[in-house]
């Protein structure tokens, strides 16, 4: 059960580390790089809290097991914001229309998001609560995050 | 809840897969998208000794429309079966299943064969695969099985996919002419898995009677409960079939366990509902067909 030494590009960055093979990409993100901006919720693939983006796509990193993405991209909520550190239109959004309350599942909402608008510039409401239904939050009823879904597709709207 | 520790294995053609599932035998677990697989090595409900990972196995990432159906390759994911239009153009019901399994983002990563040897009697593709009559590739060292939907399922979280063996496609047959194909199902919250469902499927003549009906369902059985009502139903067209008495054989047929989500007299009943309303969906897009 010797380590294995693998390569990802992580938010853009290329970071080498040699993880056993049972190493959730979650904890490889979160111990082995430091990157505790994906947080670990329930573990089995349920709150989608550790959600990154995978060569763009949105991804559970506690069902994903790094040395299975050995070469490939990885997303996380601290890439998300501009090079300068300005945050993304998903951000601003959450952060405009308290989306984010306790912060706790933010992060793999940030992603999730990022990834539904790329792809569906002017979802309906329908489509923002299927491209949401794998997100738990715990602290309220959604609206406010439904709500910055929304607004989030109006800034990108005006910006592009 | 961390998995325990394997010896992992990354081969990087389906020789070295096969190789390396032959040493490992019974120990072996094969590795695809790993939304079901991994859970369950998380919750340690699975120990495998050593993990084929078949994610470099391009190859396998394939799907085609044959004259014969839709095969899919062992590395397909979900996503990519849903979103392609000429699969949804030969196979309709693929598409309407697949909306229904999990979540968006445990689509991009699961595999349809993958849900297949997984066999979990409450999802969605196994129910597809027993309805249309398809069946599973299977390969070994040296040699190569076909295994029929009707044998493939052996019971709860059981597949005829042996030591050593490993899933590398599975065959959707098309339609005939004149069919159309319906996927219902209830669940506490959209993406959960069902207390019940039902994939049906009618075909109808040229003079557009009832020549074929039948449905699977999902949740009320230990595999995929295939019962065929074109005799229930009558020759008859749609407008005037007996889709009510085909939904009480539906029912006359399960045998639904209670678990905490819901009493076996509950199951029946939706069972019912649900069989009845995709058979009038099935039978009305086969009219469109």
């Amino acid at each position: 059960m010797t380590d294995i030494a693998i390569t990802l590009t992580v938010n853009g960055v290329v970071r080498q580390v040699e993880v056993p093979g049972r190493r959730l990409l979650s904890d490889c993100l979160r111990h082995d790089l430091g990157l505790t901006g994906t947080h670990v919720g329930c573990e089995h693939g349920v709150c989608g809290c550790c959600t990154v983006l995978l060569d763009g796509e949105p991804v559970r990193s506690c069902l994903t097991f790094a040395v299975t993405v050995d070469g490939h991209d990885i997303t996380t909520v601290e890439g998300l914001a501009a090079p300068d550190g300005a945050m993304s239109p998903v951000q601003r959004a959450f952060a405009e229309c308290h989306g984010l309350q306790c912060g706790f599942c933010t992060p793999g909402f940030l992603c999730t998001v990022t990834a539904l608008l790329r792809d569906n510039p002017s979802p309906t409401g329908e489509e923002v609560l299927e491209g949401i239904s794998g997100n738990l939050c715990r602290c309220t009823g959604y609206q406010n995050i439904v709500k910055s879904v929304h607004r989030a597709a109006e800034i990108m709207a005006e910006e592009t | 809840m961390k998995p325990a520790p394997f010896e992992y294995h990354a081969p990087r053609s389906l020789g070295e897969a096969l190789d390396a599932l032959a040493e490992a035998g019974a120990d072996g677990k094969v590795l695809a998208g790993g939304q079901s697989l991994i859970p369950m090595l998380n919750m340690r409900l699975a120990a495998p000794a050593h993990l084929i990972d078949i994610n470099r196995l391009t190859e396998l990432a394939t799907l085609d429309v044959e004259p014969g159906g839709v095969r899919v390759g062992a590395l397909a994911r979900h996503a990519q079966v849903e979103r392609s239009e000429p699969v949804a153009a030969a196979q309709p019901l693929l598409r309407q299943a697949l909306r229904l399994v999990a979540h968006p983002v445990i689509r991009n990563r699961g595999t349809v064969v993958g849900s297949l040897v997984h066999a979990d009697p409450a999802a969605e593709l196994p129910a597809v695969l027993a309805l249309l009559g398809g069946s599973v590739r299977l390969a070994r060292r040296g040699a190569t099985r076909d295994v029929t939907a009707a044998a493939f399922f052996t019971g709860p979280m059981e597949s005829a996919t042996g030591p050593g063996e490993l899933a590398v496609s599975a065959l959707f047959p098309l339609l005939p002419a004149r069919s159309g194909t319906a996927f219902r199902e209830v669940a506490r919250r959209h993406g959960d898995y069902a207390l019940a469902g039902i994939a049906a499927l009618v075909s109808l003549d040229d003079d557009l009677r009832i020549t074929v009906a039948r449905v699977a369902c999902v949740s009320v059985g230990p595999v995929p409960v295939l019962v065929d009502v074109t005799e229930v139903c009558g020759h008859r067209p749609p407008a005037s079939a007996g889709w009510d008495a085909a939904a009480r054989a539906v029912q006359d047929r399960i045998e639904p366990e209670a678990d905490i989500h819901a009493s076996a007299g509950y199951r029946r009943h939706l069972i019912g509902v649900l069989a009845e309303q995709a058979l009038r969906d099935a039978a009305r897009a086969a009219l469109d067909a």
